[in-house]
Formats: structure tokens, C-alpha cells, sequence
């Protein structure tokens, strides 16, 4: 993304009311509104919502985004448009159009946020790391037979989706050419975009066919989230390598070294810091998955770290199975489930920020150079 | 080996060339040859190593088409007495292709909209010290788990829906899409609608972003120097010249909600049917939600009527996809 850099902004340059326009024809400004306007309209639509809203009594957050935005832009409008003419009046109105659409999109991640920390937090104590679900009929008991079981499924598809998705790269920047690499490319694309779910069942139809049907285990879970995973590693991966600076190959070349010492000792060194960034962002994507491993994994009580042998619980389904099937006691149920999903937002929200701080503390800064 | 060379990870600011792999790599094989002679062994292995990761990744792609097809025969050629409801295979199919279609088709038209506005909030309206924060912002929004969208889809926005749906069955009933009866649980089409549009607007303003962030500086300059307010600016210049990156991230946000699964899994009431009624308590059933639902305990060739209907899922979004990346490598030569 290239920013310009502050202070830049055109739009900022000028003072609206003195442009002459060969567009609209005349100046476009029969006269002018204070710097303020626009924070001002907005703040006293606020003001009046807020006062609307307490008075009848029916004050909530939502309401009042909504009343204050219906007072706010019909007001700019019409004040603009007296003042300072159609087309003045229209570029207000489509700037607090713009941000008020920000806002809508903002405002449920705020309103989720909030919720899976109010409703996780009371649950999310000692014994839901330390205990599982064994044998656990209402409240009480943990998820520890869930967090073992998303670390292993999900360590174990890193393993499968690390080695193929880097040497994939690695072909694609460094050897390919021809219809082989153009189709990788196309189709690395496409597969970013295969249905979760339909990952599942593929990953299910290729072990039920040799260990006959009915089958779940683990490694099926771990198969199913290597085929989301390694387009991502692929395409992460592609970008960094493909901007190592090609003096650093063309020395070694000069200096005799075979192409693969240049690939695993130049290039791939080089680029570490934003392959390992790459697969933790890969990692914290496919970790919360839930579809692909309802339909391969299974449910199960108790532990399981063995991923060929048995069914596997892990956290994302743990909380699908406990909301769908809360048990005696409904709300002990939800409770865990709410404790679930908080525990994985959680491990994503660690993974996004570490993999962004490794990048930035070890990252050779090659992004930037472009 | 000198240190400069171990030491490749320095910045290099000057830096302006963009990876020519293919013309330098061969100037350094030719020379590479011409110092050592022949091809090294570990050479031969490492570079047959990619290819075959190369490979590997095609024939998954190949393989989740194939074993899909293959567990879906016994489905297509089974009777109709024994598939799930007795219906034929196209019967049963229709009806979810339908529901995931309508689901999806809800979330772009209300995420484009949206997206669109996020993405030129971050590259033109916001001040330049808060857009990357927010533009990070907006990114967690397709970092979090599917399954946490479902929860607080059914839990929050459910709920807090039902006072809208009454609203719009006795003002707007006149319209197909709502014409109720309004639903008392907030179960409906149209809260799924509104949670995958939350989940696929930060790929539509994703996408969209970077273009407009890259509409040249000569064509924004020239517009506002002609005196055009700023929103003219946007109109003529950066939404012309990011118009087919809205087309595309678009289409690859419609692919996601097409096989988004645990949201509309939670969030609709299953019964089925085939109606354009948003509002209501019954709702179609997208084919992903029909699988979630029905796999862990179907078995024989239910599991394969199942499986069918996954394969009819990948068909539909494989082609979005493709249509969303065709468009958007045609838009990169121009």
C-alpha cells in the first residue's frame, strides 16, 4: 500500500470557497461555512439525539449511532447547500456518508469484542485449562481435552503445509517458467478461495476411502486445514522471496555458488523473519476452523493427543458442541462456549500481533524498498 | 562467502527493481556453469524438491475435485427412495443451492456498499496518522473465527434484530423480501445476510483499498486544480480507476459467503424451503449449513448425497473465483 506521505492531502490544500470551476461553470461557492462545520453539525446531532433519547427513556448505543447520523447528514445537507452551494453541499454530505458507513462496519467488531469478553471472561478460570470434559454433565469441568486438540491438529497441519507451501514458493520465485508456474499461480489463487467445509470432506473422502467410511481422527482434521493452509503459506511466502534483492544472488553467483547453496543461504536467511511471520498469520487463520474439522474430527470428552488414533476435540467445535447441545444445565453450557471463543481470539490475537512484532524486530525492512 | 553476503538481511534502501527471478537466475546458472561446469547433484535435487512441491500443490487441488466426484457417484446413481428425503439427488440439491445463493447474494449487496466506503474512509478521508491503525482495524475483522461471528450472530444480533424485522413486515411488507410474518427469535435470512456481510467486508475494502490508494497522483490533482470538491474528485478519478478491483474483491467476497459455514449453521432455523421471505421464521437452507448440520450423524449414502452437494458448493465458487481472479489479472496489464 503506498501512502502518501502527511501533509500531502490535495484535497486539503485548497480552500473550497475560492476554486473556480470550469466543471460546474462560476465559482462554486456562493459562501462559506467555518472550518468546524462539519464537527459541528455532527456534535449537535449528537447532542439533540442524546437529549431525544433520554427524555423518552429508550436510550441505547445503537439508537442513538442511528439518530444522530438521520439529524447529521440531512442537516449538513440543507445548511451546505443554502450556504454554500449543490456541489459543496453534495461533497459534505458524501463525506459524512463515507464515515458514517466506516462506523457501521466498525461498530459490530466493537460490539463483539465486548460480548465474548463479558460473556467468556466468568469462565475462563484455572480448571477450564486443567480439566476436561469427562464425564461432565451440567457446569463445572474445563476444555483441556479441546486446547490439546486444536495444538495438535493444528500443529500437525503446519507441519504438512510448511515444507510444501515454502518449496512451492521457492519454485514459483526461483525455478519456475512456462505452464507450470503460470497455472500454480492461477490455481494457488483459487484454492485460497475453497470452502472450508469442502476442504473437510475432501480430507474425509480421501481417508474414508482407504480406511473405509464412518472414519475420524485427527490427522483428518490436520489434512483438511492443510489444504486452506497452504495457499496462504504460498502466497505469503511468494511475496517475501520475491523481494530479496537480486544483488544478494547475483553476488553469490558471481562468487561460484551453486543455485541451491544461493537458495537455502542467501535467500531463504534473508527472508526468514517474513516467512515465519507468514505461517504464524497462516497458523491464526485456519486455528479457529470450525466446519472442516466438524466433519472430520469428531467429539469427544476426554484427551486425545495421539492425531491417528481416535477422535479429537478441539476448541472451535467444543464451542459449537456446546452451544448445540448445552446439556442439564443450558447456561454452564453457554458459559463454555463463550469461554471457547474467547480462548481463541485470544491465541489469534497473540499470533497476528507476535508475527507482526517478529517482522518488524527481525524483519529485514525489504517491503519497504519497493 | 564475504560478510556482505551473510549479512544479506541489511535494508537497501535504493533498492527500486523488482525481482527479475528468471533473467537473473539465468545469468547466474550461465555463470554459474561456466565457473563449476555441469549442474551440481545438490542442485538437481533441490530444484526437483520445488517442482515436486510445485506438483504436490496442483494434484491437492486435483484430488479434493476428484475424491468429491468419486463419493458423490454412489449418490448420483442411487435411488430416489434412498437418498434423505426421498427425493432425487437434484431435488435435494436445488433447494440448498438456493439458500446458499440467497444468503450470499444478502451479504454483497449490503457488504459492497459498506466495503466501498471503508476502503476510501482509509485511503482518502482519514487523516494519514490513524489510517493504518484503522486499516489494521478493519483487517481483525478477517481474523476472527467464523465460529465467533455464530455465537454473537445468534446471541447478539438476533435479539437486538427483532424490532427491526417487525418494523420492516408492517411498513415494507408490500415487498417480496419482507413479507413476514416476522420472526420472534431473529433466526432469519436476513441476520445471516448481515453477519457474512460483517465477514466478507474486509476483503471487498481489502482489495478495493489498495487500488484506490494507487489511482494516480497526476489524475487526483488535475481533478481538484479543475476545482472539483474533493467527493468529485473521488467520483471521476479513484472510483473510475478502482472500479474493477470493487468488481473483483466483490466476487471474492460473494465466494466466501457462498461457503461461509458456522455462521449460517447457527444462525438459521433449518426448514428448507424455497422462499425470497427474509424476515421469517423459516429459511432456506444454504448447502453448507445442510452439511454441518447433517454430517456428524449421517451415514451411507446420505453421507454421499452429503458429499454431492459439497461438490456442487466447490463447482459454484471455484467459478466465482476464477471469474474474481481473471478479472483481477486483467486489470493488472492494463
Amino acid at each position: 500500500m503506498s501512502c502518501p506521505p502527511p501533509d500531502e492531502n490535495p484535497a486539503a490544500a485548497f480552500d473550497p470557497a475560492e476554486r473556480v470551476s470550469p466543471l460546474g461553470g462560476g465559482t462554486i461557492a456562493s459562501g462559506t461555512l467555518p472550518p468546524w462545520f462539519l464537527r459541528g453539525v455532527v456534535g449537535g446531532a449528537a447532542l439533540i439525539a442524546l437529549a431525544f433519547l433520554l427524555a423518552t427513556g429508550g436510550f441505547t448505543i445503537v439508537l442513538f449511532f442511528v439518530l444522530t447520523a438521520v439529524i447529521a447528514l440531512p442537516t449538513a445537507y440543507v445548511w451546505s447547500r443554502a450556504a454554500e452551494g449543490r456541489r459543496m453541499a453534495m461533497d459534505r454530505l458524501a463525506t459524512l456518508g463515507i464515515v458514517a458507513g466506516f462506523f457501521v462496519a466498525v461498530g459490530p467488531l466493537i460490539s463483539l469484542l465486548y460480548e465474548v469478553v463479558k460473556r467468556g471472561l466468568p469462565d475462563l478460570n484455572s480448571s477450564f485449562f486443567s480439566e476436561s470434559a469427562r464425564g461432565v454433565i451440567g457446569a463445572g469441568g474445563g476444555a483441556q481435552h479441546a486446547i490439546v486438540g486444536t495444538l495438535v491438529i493444528t500443529g500437525v497441519a503446519t507441519l504438512i503445509s510448511v515444507p510444501i507451501g515454502i518449496m512451492a514458493a521457492v519454485y514459483l520465485n526461483e525455478y519456475g517458467k512456462g505452464r507450470l508456474r503460470k497455472a500454480l499461480t492461477f490455481f494457488v489463487d483459487v484454492m485460497t478461495g475453497i470452502p472450508s467445509i469442502v476442504a473437510g470432506l475432501f480430507a474425509y473422502a480421501l481417508f474414508a476411502a482407504f480406511l473405509g467410511p464412518g472414519i475420524r481422527l485427527g490427522i483428518i482434521g490436520s489434512v483438511a486445514l492443510s489444504v486452506l493452509m497452504i495457499p496462504i503459506v504460498i502466497r505469503s511466502a511468494e511475496e517475501i522471496l520475491k523481494i530479496v534483492p537480486d544483488h544478494l544472488r547475483e553476488a553469490a553467483y558471481a562468487l561460484g555458488t551453486p543455485k541451491w547453496k544461493v537458495v537455502t543461504k542467501i535467500v531463504l536467511p534473508t527472508a526468514l523473519a517474513g516467512l515465519v511471520t507468514g505461517v504464524m498469520l497462516a497458523v491464526a487463520r485456519v486455528i479457529g476452523e470450525t466446519a472442516p474439522l466438524l466433519v472430520t474430527t469428531g467429539v469427544i470428552d476426554s484427551v486425545n493427543t495421539n492425531p491417528l488414533s481416535g477422535r479429537m476435540q478441539n476448541l472451535a467445535v467444543f464451542a459449537y458442541s456446546e452451544y448445540k447441545d448445552p446439556g442439564v444445565d443450558v447456561q454452564a453450557g453457554y458459559d463454555k462456549a463463550w469461554a471457547a471463543v474467547l480462548t481463541l481470539i485470544l491465541i489469534v490475537m497473540v499470533l497476528s500481533l507476535a508475527a507482526r512484532w517478529i517482522y518488524r524486530r527481525y524483519g529485514t525492512d525489504l517491503r519497504d524498498t519497493r | 562467502m564475504g560478510p556482505r553476503l551473510q549479512g544479506g538481511g541489511a535494508p537497501h534502501p535504493d533498492n527500486r527493481m523488482e525481482a527479475h527471478a528468471d533473467s537473473t537466475t539465468q545469468a547466474g546458472q550461465i555463470l554459474a556453469s561456466a565457473c563449476g561446469g555441469r549442474r551440481r547433484p545438490g542442485d538437481r535435487i533441490f530444484s526437483n524438491g520445488a517442482t515436486i512441491a510445485a506438483v504436490t500443490v496442483l494434484a491437492l487441488l486435483a484430488g479434493v475435485a476428484i475424491f468429491l466426484i468419486a463419493d458423490s457417484v454412489p449418490a448420483i446413481t442411487a435411488n430416489a427412495s434412498d437418498l434423505p428425503d426421498g427425493k432425487s439427488l437434484i431435488d435435494y440439491i436445488a433447494p440448498l443451492a438456493f439458500g446458499t445463493i440467497l444468503a450470499a447474494v444478502v451479504a454483497v449487496v449490503v457488504a459492497v456498499p459498506l466495503g466501498v466506503a471503508v476502503a476510501l474512509f482509509i485511503s482518502h478521508i482519514a487523516p494519514r496518522r490513524i489510517a493504518n491503525t484503522l486499516a489494521y482495524i478493519v483487517d481483525l475483522l478477517a481474523a476472527i473465527p467464523s465460529i465467533v461471528y455464530g455465537l454473537w450472530g445468534i446471541f447478539v444480533l438476533g435479539p437486538a434484530i427483532v424490532p427491526v424485522l417487525d418494523w420492516l413486515v408492517n411498513k415494507l411488507s408490500f415487498i417480496p423480501f419482507f413479507a413476514g410474518p416476522a420472526s420472534v427469535t431473529g433466526r432469519t435470512m436476513l441476520t445471516a445476510g448481515l453477519v457474512l456481510a460483517l465477514m466478507i467486508l474486509p476483503i471487498i475494502s481489502a482489495v478495493a483499498r489498495e487500488v484506490f490508494s494507487q489511482t494516480p497522483r497526476r489524475l487526483e490533482e488535475g481533478a481538484l486544480a479543475l476545482g472539483a470538491t474533493r467527493w468529485e474528485m473521488i467520483r471521476m478519478t479513484v472510483l473510475p480507476f478502482g472500479r474493477s478491483a470493487v468488481i473483483s474483491g466483490s466476487m471474492l467476497g460473494l465466494g466466501r459467503a457462498l461457503g461461509e459455514t458456522m455462521a449460517v449453521t447457527i444462525i438459521l432455523s433449518v426448514s428448507g424451503v424455497v422462499t425470497f421471505n427474509l424476515v421469517s421464521q423459516e429459511n432456506p437452507t444454504p448447502i453448507a449449513a445442510n452439511i454441518a448440520l447433517k454430517f456428524p450423524e449421517s451415514s451411507g449414502v446420505d453421507v454421499n448425497a452429503l458429499i454431492a452437494s459439497g461438490l456442487v458448493l466447490f463447482g459454484i465458487t471455484l467459478v466465482v473465483n476464477m471469474i474474481a481472479r481473471l478479472v483481477i489479472s486483467r486489470s493488472d496489464i492494463q
